[in-house]
């Protein structure tokens, strides 16, 4: 009895904060959805009429959106696959004890703290330029042709940005991940004979795998929506070539003015995310289970 | 197979000294059990043996041969961790078989070896499960049959025992002894518990503050303590220790007896006494008493002995059973 009602009591308390939560994404969802079906150009006002599917047909048989896609699929494999083997790496070596722990594992994480277009243009303008860029000296210095890594290799450049950006935060997670291995059963592999390298293999790679998952997962969520890394730095460009999902939706609704089109596009990408997202959940989702 | 040697082994912590310098032999198929107060270094000697520890300074030979500085797997010895140290990711047979695969053994060959140790250790119906979907006795099975299967020259236990409650502690404290009985390996052993201890050992060797202070069977050290720090710490209940004039009538700094060497009387004895608490188990009666001149004391008396608080008792000790210290507490033969 007395759970019933404090049960009841609970639902009346959390009903405010659940309705705001339903609302803050039901109405904009449902707004998207309802723009997708019109024609709806902000250059001619007072047009907007019932267009049916559409703006989905022109959305999804424009040759940008199959290098959209591909690219956002590029993008996030790409940088998952640099920040979980880098989180890795450096999570094992901020493990173990040396001179200046402290200080080291705090310059490691600072990279998270730092916007998004700041990174970016630091990145572009002090590192990537071919004229002025580090990396640009650095070539020159060892009599090499510097390399324009934003318009040869775009797409490439836009993963090394976001990794570097993301990596702090693989890393923290393993470094947790590593810290709360029982020290007794490194020991006792070493007892049953492991090496260094079996006993990552068979004890640390094993214990690290709900860390990993979970940080895939967080990462998968903010990588498909990445934007701000492409605007500052490439525009999308060269053509499409840097050009994501997040990113053609916003070129099509703002840049083209068109709503419709735009709001059909966001429809797409959420679709996609959640497909993604089952595929996730189905392949590493069980490494979450107890 | 299985002697090991310890020769002036000693630790060193940064600047604090656990192990100071310490020989002892161990003999092939020996059950040594290690015994001593918390902190006086029972784990740490262990872990050097074992190798999870560098020595400091001193020599380790296992079966004669120089092993100071061998690794740890090198060793052949097998140690079973307070805390099971199993491996969560891997089922029973995975763990049991994870030393044999590090040890290149064809597949074959380790199903074989593991469904031997399963069925010794009565795991066989739990080979599939995980650590997490076992009992503390049954993870504590799984850590002994990874230690069996390796064939090792010693077998290392820290304080195996003591996540288990007081029923389970018994049978596995059976187990183990049972164990050793089969495979007549050499065996070493720490624990807090005096009636393991006691129970178990071929030989005890009691520890305090990382110095040996005796080495002997357990009837040896309950009947012959080399000084008060072994009479007090050997034995349950404490042995009583008297000193001043009563000590004195012996040539003594201090005498000790058992509660277990004092003849109760409610008539007549040597000393006389007030009943403070009254502990009947049945089997056993432990007074807690305040002795006339001498003070504190605890008696046990066999069976069922009908006092309660307050009693007034006669106690007299039994002659040839008091135990004679001179003023540096070692025993006076
Ligand atoms: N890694 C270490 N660094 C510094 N001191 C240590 C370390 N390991 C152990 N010690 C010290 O060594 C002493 C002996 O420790 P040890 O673990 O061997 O005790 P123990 O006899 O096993 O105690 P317990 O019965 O409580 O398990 C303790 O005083 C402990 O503080
Ligand atoms: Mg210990």
């Amino acid at each position: 009895m007395s759970t019933r009602q404090t049960r009841t009591a609970a639902r009346l308390m959390m009903s405010p904060a659940v309705v705001l939560l339903l609302g803050w994404m039901i109405i904009p969802l449902s707004m998207t959805i309802y723009f997708s079906f019109l024609r709806y150009n902000l250059l001619m006002p007072g047009t907007e009429e019932w267009a049916g599917l559409m703006n989905y047909r022109f959305f999804l048989t424009d040759p940008a959106f199959f290098s959209a896609m591909g690219n956002t699929l590029l993008l996030v494999g790409g940088v998952l696959t640099i920040t979980v083997l880098g989180g890795i790496a450096l999570g094992l070596l901020l493990d173990q004890p040396f001179f200046g722990q402290g200080i080291v594992r705090i310059l490691v994480i600072a990279p998270f703290f730092v916007m998004p277009t700041v990174s970016a243009l630091v990145w572009k303008n002090m590192f990537m330029n071919p004229v002025n860029g580090l990396f640009a000296h650095a070539a020159k210095f060892l009599g090499m042709q510097p390399y324009d890594f934003l318009a040869v290799s775009p797409l490439f450049s836009i993963i090394l940005i976001v990794a570097w950006q993301w990596l702090p935060f693989s890393t923290l997670i393993l470094l947790t991940a590593l810290q709360s291995l029982d020290s007794e059963q490194k020991e006792a592999s070493e007892m049953d004979g492991a090496g260094p390298v079996s006993q990552f293999i068979h004890i640390v790679l094993p214990h690290l795998s709900r860390a990993i998952t979970v940080v895939i997962l967080i990462q998968t969520i903010f990588l498909l929506s990445v934007f701000a890394e492409i605007l500052v730095t490439t525009n999308g460009g060269p053509g499409y070539a840097s050009t994501n999902i997040t990113y053609l939706v916003y070129a099509q609704s703002l840049l083209q003015f068109d709503v419709g089109g735009g709001s059909a596009g966001g429809i797409v990408a959420v679709i996609l995310a959640n497909i993604v997202a089952i595929f996730l959940m189905r392949m590493i989702g069980k490494n979450l289970e107890v | 197979m299985g002697s090991i040697s310890l020769k002036q082994v000693s630790k060193v912590f940064g600047d604090t000294t656990v192990i100071p310098g310490l020989d002892l032999q161990i003999e092939e198929g020996e059950f040594v059990v290690f015994v001593g107060p918390s902190g006086c270094g029972k784990s740490t000697l262990l872990r050097l043996i074992a190798g999870l520890e560098d020595v400091s300074g001193g020599v380790i030979e296992i079966d004669g041969r120089d092993a100071t500085t061998i690794a740890p797997a090198k060793r052949g010895l097998a140690m079973v961790f307070q805390s099971y140290a199993l491996y969560p990711h891997m089922s029973v047979r995975k763990n049991i078989g994870f030393p044999l695969k590090m040890a290149k053994m064809d597949k074959a060959e380790i199903d074989r070896k593991v469904e031997g140790a399963a069925s010794v250790l009565n795991l066989t119906d739990y080979l599939e499960r995980r650590p997490g979907q076992l009992s503390g006795g049954q993870r504590q099975r799984v850590a002994i049959g990874r230690a069996i299967v390796r064939d090792p020259a010693a077998f290392l236990f820290d304080e195996p025992l003591s996540n288990l409650d007081a029923a389970l502690r018994v049978n596995m404290r059976l187990e183990i002894s049972e164990l050793h009985q089969q495979l007549q390996t050499t065996m070493i052993y720490v624990t807090h518990d005096q009636v393991e201890a006691m129970t178990m050992a071929d030989k005890i060797v009691v520890l305090q503050a990382g110095r040996i202070e005796q080495v002997g069977s357990p009837l040896d050290l309950y009947h012959k303590p080399r000084n008060r720090f072994v009479a007090g710490f050997i034995g349950s209940p404490k042995m009583n220790f008297i000193e001043g004039a009563e000590a004195a009538r012996h040539d003594a700094a201090a005498i000790g007896i058992r509660p277990e060497h004092l003849s109760l009387s409610k008539t007549e004895g040597d000393w006389k006494g007030t009943v403070g608490v009254a502990e009947h188990l049945g089997s056993d009666t432990f007074l807690h008493l305040n002795v006339d001149d001498i003070g504190a004391m605890t008696a046990r008396a066999s069976g069922e002995f009908d006092v309660s608080h307050g009693d007034r008792i006669f106690l007299s000790p039994r002659a040839d059973k008091i135990h004679r210290f001179g003023a540096d507490g070692n025993a006076i033969p």
